[in-house]
């Protein structure tokens, strides 16, 4: 299997030692155009980052220092008006709250899921790759797809799902499954866990196959349970792969819409809307750029401070 | 614990269990699109009502698929072309600004999708691309990138120098070495940037949404979810779960035809990133 380093690891490009060359003028005009002939296979790339990342974050800035209404544009500097609006509004701090909450119970149940997976199709047995394509198929929808299907699943007039709980004697009628804020989360979580479980699974499974066999194999000797294996050599040794996981998990929960915009719609009673479905409503609804602007530049900021966090932690677990 | 409870437990009634849960969605999906349902136009027995009614939809089932075509093929083609090209240049040349500009293409990852798409909004009207097909695939392709150009990069790489040595002593110049020497040994490469693009541009939902405001060119993820707002009150279930399976068809028969390319998006290291 292949072991990749870390992303800046690659070997660098040797001048060509092998080569005879005639002279030193020659060398050092092959040199020059072959740095002519990198820049300019690179000048896409460039091209491409500079007019579609780098310009855009300058102007996000820019857009979320200035009064800047949807249909008007840009009528100059109104800072700090626009951070100020978006921190006092009446959803912020509660969707705050509820991005939180869901990240947290996504992330738990998704990669508690994922490790059981990954270690269910690790096995050599007759029918672990089949296993391991099903659980992984809903990961080739999209979420905005996954999140059509579940919103027919769980529709109480039609969806199979509803009549359950009464036929099960736990309810009195048809469920609706988004109806109150609770259930809607949850259900949310269900769809999400369905949709990613297998992405995950494939992540630690990487992981999982790079542990030595024969660090298993002088555990057992050493008399070592099912148990203690697990706890004392599979959980340390994924930590990398689990740690990968966590800052993925982390920062797609983090950055939640597809789910909830198509799901619960943000409802009920707004009790589901998350920071960036806030982002679409300031700009789209609210036809307001500006204020659009700050708040998405307050969830970059967010998510970079956290990401350095996970970083380091990454970091160290890979030195461990 | 876990593992104990799994030692006790039949492996067969566990792994199958979740087999389950995880295929009936699909197939209730796939069963209630043809199935008889009040509400929909396939109100009695089994047959292709609920389709009927995706195909009559606003500007037609025909007509979104046909932009959701137009959006993933110059979403792969950019993606492709850009980090063939980028990858070459990374792998195999010095230049100046050579780490930063790769160090700046995978920060791209780093920045949240909502943080880009209001900038870009009001970037691609400067650039009369706004409402376009072309300024959406440019959007989806730059997400693509970081992932497209760390693969790459490493598929060069992976290729011995010798072999492109021996074509530039033949008289080729690098774009000749490229062409006929790298491409045919980066084609797995290619193949797993070219379906990774392929199923994030044709299933993208929030990049559409905020850049296409014609619903003659939505593509069709949008295209699914405006029919199932627009018949509020009386809502169509049955044509949403039509539009379920022809969005997911694609996606499933690519995935499992390219799975071993697929997995090995995984196995390159590129989601360290």
């Amino acid at each position: 299997m292949q072991t990749a380093g870390p992303v800046t690891a690659g070997p660098r490009a040797r001048p060509q030692h092998r080569r005879r060359r005639p002279s030193w003028a020659s060398a050092s005009r092959r040199r020059l155009s072959r740095k002519v002939k990198g820049l300019a296979y690179a000048a896409p790339t460039a091209v491409f980052v500079t007019v579609f990342f780098l310009l855009p974050l300058l102007l996000v800035g820019q857009m979320s220092l200035s009064d800047w209404p949807l249909l008007a544009g840009d009528r100059g500097v109104n800072a700090p008006d626009n951070y100020t609006r978006v921190t006092d509004g009446t959803l912020f701090w509660p969707a705050v709250r509820f991005t939180l909450l869901y990240t947290v119970i996504a992330t738990v149940v998704l990669l508690g899921l994922a490790l059981l997976l990954a270690l269910l199709v690790q096995e050599s047995r007759p029918g672990a790759g089949f296993f391991r394509t099903v659980y992984f198929l809903p990961g080739a929808l999209g979420l905005a797809s996954a999140s059509l299907l579940f919103w027919g699943l769980y529709s109480p007039t039609t969806g199979p799902l509803s009549p359950l709980p009464e036929r099960l004697g736990l309810a009195d009628g048809p469920v609706s499954f988004l109806a109150t804020p609770t259930s809607a989360l949850l259900s949310t979580v269900f769809l999400v866990v369905w949709k990613f479980a297998g992405f995950y699974m494939l992540i630690l499974l990487v992981g999982l196959q790079r542990i030595p066999h024969e660090v298993y194999e002088a555990a057992r000797m050493d008399g070592a349970g099912r148990g203690q294996i697990f706890r004392s050599i599979t959980l340390p040794l994924l930590r990398p792969s689990l740690a990968l996981c966590l800052l993925l998990c982390v920062t797609g929960s983090l950055l939640a819409f597809d789910q909830f915009f198509v799901l619960t719609k943000g409802g009920p009673d707004n009790s589901t809307v998350t920071l960036v479905q806030l982002i679409y409503r300031e700009a789209f609804q609210r036809m307001n750029l500006g204020t659009a602007a700050a708040l998405s530049v307050i969830v970059l900021a967010a998510l970079l401070v956290l990401n350095a966090l996970q970083f380091r932690g990454l970091r160290r677990a890979d030195e461990s | 614990m876990l593992s104990r409870t799994l030692g006790r437990t039949p492996y067969y009634v566990v792994a199958g269990g979740l087999a389950v849960i995880f295929l009936f969605p699909l197939l209730w999906n796939a069963w209630a699109s043809l199935a008889p349902q009040p509400g929909t136009a396939q109100e009695s027995g089994y047959g292709l009502g609920n389709y009927r009614t995706l195909l009559a939809h606003d500007a037609g089932l025909w007509r979104y698929l046909l932009n959701s075509t137009v959006v993933s093929v110059l979403t792969v083609a950019l993606t492709l072309g850009v980090s063939l090209l980028g990858g070459y240049a990374f792998a195999r040349f010095e230049f100046p600004g050579k780490n930063l500009l790769f160090l700046v293409t995978l920060a791209v990852l780093m920045v949240p999708y909502a943080t880009l798409l209001i900038p870009l909004y009001v970037l691609l009207g400067r650039l009369h691309l706004q409402n376009s097909l072309i300024g959406l695939s440019l959007v989806l392709a730059l997400f693509q990138l970081p992932f497209a150009t760390f693969m790459m990069r490493i598929s060069f790489e992976a290729v011995p120098r010798a072999l492109e040595e021996s074509a530039l002593v033949d008289g080729c110049g690098t774009a000749g070495a490229l062409r006929r020497v790298l491409l045919p040994a980066v084609r797995p490469g290619l193949i797993t940037v070219g379906l990774f693009a392929f199923l994030a541009a044709w299933n993208d939902f929030i990049a559409p949404l905020i850049l296409i405001s014609d619903s003659e060119r939505a593509p069709l993820p949008l295209a699914v979810a405006n029919l199932r707002q627009q018949s509020m009150g009386a809502v169509d279930y049955g044509a949403t779960e039509a539009g379920v399976v022809v969005l997911a068809v694609p996606c499933l028969l690519l995935f499992l035809l390219l799975q071993r390319h697929y997995v090995r998006g995984f196995m390159s290291g590129a989601l360290k990133g």
